[in-house]
């Protein structure tokens, strides 16, 4: 990978994005217990396969969400976060 | 020369290592399984062995002997941490260390050459400072020095102030060492297997039984195992076989690179190191340069090599050392590391029983490979954290117990 599309800004050098890391559910705040919370914040799935990845597009500071496979480093499709998460609404994340 | 060596070249028949011996047949039950038999595995099969008396011990791997981060590293090692709990932890590895060729009965060619990390701005040699100081409380030799004892020492780094990124100093470590990492691993297999411990490589575990909380077996694609204890040494793979057991890890799999130059006659003597260059560099007895830089950017369970890391680290590495402009390229690779979110180690008790973890070795596996050894068979065969461990435990992350390592290699100050 040495072209990442930003779905805002369009097709941009690797070298201008920084990765956020796998999209995790997050509990809610006010009623996550300890374990729940650390959880979320430390612990990763890991996913060797295909995963939702957060990416930061820096210059013009645009979180957008990724698929791509952690086997063949392919990516898959780009969206919006907005995007992702109307998409995603029922599937509890 | 010995006419005994002489004869012993000339014969036709040698006798075989004992763990190169093709794969033995698989039991139904061990007392303890190893998943991984890469230095950190067999090391904990060999101490088992050899300080407990647990000898029906098995090692496991997907692959073959030492072919994973073992044979991927830059072979540096050192006790100049930050942190005192990492101090006190790779200083006993240095201890370990320096007796090992003895004790493995092997020549590692343990090389103490003195290891440098350059500061190129005020906040690293405020580091530098800080590190030199919990180095020296916890009994470790470092100091800080300046360009020019620096350059008295190591001749061949550019010092000068006409680059981009200038000295200003460095944290000297006299200790600081590089070994043959694949005789690591044949020394602990060598003396682990003599002791009656069976290495299966070419073995891929599929899942872990768990029965009431408590790990019962493994199973294989050569088939199901009973084990008494399990424990997993699978850098780059841990979190995928901490699933098979039940639990997550807070570890990203991310690759690390790493090249080495043609060979050359012996012109730097020292470890070179820049956290905020991202580059390290040392010559191996070979007389190759063996450099690394950062991890890579995003997660990827992948050993490709990419253009970008070159780029980056021989933009770097010619300033520091403009004779490297006439040098080539031999090899490149890349291990798949496992990253944690606080750049320290997970080790022993997980929350399955007769379950145990070495994993979270990011950038900085191999050196602790000897103290990991004997400190995981220490915890597995009295099931209790050793004190020393103790810091690193998987649940310091529910505790907000974090060991913030900036010390490892290829963090940034």
């Amino acid at each position: 990978m040495k072209i990442l599309t930003c779905p805002v800004n369009g097709p941009r050098n690797i070298t201008e994005f920084v990765w956020g890391g796998e999209v995790k559910p997050m509990p809610n705040a006010a009623t996550a217990t300890d374990r729940e919370w650390t959880d979320y914040l430390f612990m990763e799935p890991n996913t060797a396969g295909e995963i939702y990845e957060w990416w930061l597009h820096a210059p013009t500071n645009t979180w957008f969400i990724a698929r791509r496979d952690t086997r063949s480093d392919a990516v898959l499709e780009t969206m919006t976060a907005d995007a992702y998460f109307s998409r995603t609404s029922e599937r509890q994340v | 020369m010995p006419f005994a060596l002489l004869r012993y070249g000339l014969a036709n028949g040698h006798p075989d290592a004992p763990h190169m011996r093709p794969r033995p047949e698989l039991k139904q039950s061990y007392d303890v399984v190893v998943i991984g038999a890469g230095g950190h595995g067999l090391a904990i099969a060999y101490n088992l062995a050899a300080k407990h008396g647990i000898t029906d011990v098995c090692v496991l791997d997907k692959g073959w002997l030492a072919g994973g981060n073992t044979a991927r590293n830059t072979t540096i090692i050192r006790a100049n941490y930050l942190t005192p709990e990492g101090v006190r932890f790779y200083k006993e590895a240095v201890d370990l260390w320096r007796g090992l060729s003895g004790e493995l009965e092997i020549n590692l060619m343990y090389s103490e050459r003195g290891h440098f990390t350059l500061a190129h701005t005020d906040a690293a040699l405020r580091t530098a400072r800080w590190r030199a100081e919990v180095n020296k409380h916890l009994g470790v030799n470092s100091e800080v020095i300046g360009p020019g004892d620096i350059k008295r020492i190591c001749p061949t780094l550019n010092v000068s102030e006409d680059v981009r990124y200038p000295i200003l100093g460095a944290l000297y470590h006299p200790p600081g060492a590089i070994a043959r990492h694949d005789g690591v691993a044949w020394g602990y297999a060598k003396e682990a297997v003599k002791r009656g411990v069976e290495i299966h490589p070419q073995t891929a575990v599929t899942g872990i039984m768990v029965e009431n909380g408590r790990a019962i077996g493994v199973e294989t694609d050569r088939g199901t195992i009973r084990a008494g204890k399990i424990v997993q040494a699978v850098a780059g793979s841990s979190s995928l076989v901490a699933q098979m057991a039940g639990f997550q890890l807070p570890i990203r799999t991310i690759p690390l690179q790493a090249c080495v130059s043609e060979p050359v006659k012996p012109i730097l003597d020292q470890i070179i190191v820049s956290g905020s260059l991202h580059v390290y560099i040392s010559q191996s007895a070979r007389g190759e340069m063996v450099m690394g830089g950062a991890t890579d950017p995003y997660g990827l369970y992948s050993t490709r090599s990419t253009l970008d890391f070159k780029e980056s680290l021989m933009a770097h590495m010619l300033e520091l050392f403009p004779f490297m402009g006439e040098l080539k390229v031999l090899r490149q690779w890349a291990g798949m590391a496992d990253m944690t979110p606080d750049f320290s180690p997970v080790m022993g008790l997980t929350p399955i029983e007769n379950f145990y973890i070495d994993a979270g070795w990011g950038t900085w596996g191999f050196k602790a490979t000897p103290v990991c050894g004997v400190r995981m068979a220490e915890c597995i065969a009295t099931n209790r954290q050793p004190e020393l461990l103790r810091p690193f435990a998987l649940d310091r992350f529910h505790a907000f117990d974090l060991v913030g390592e900036k010390g490892a290699a290829s963090v940034g100050h």
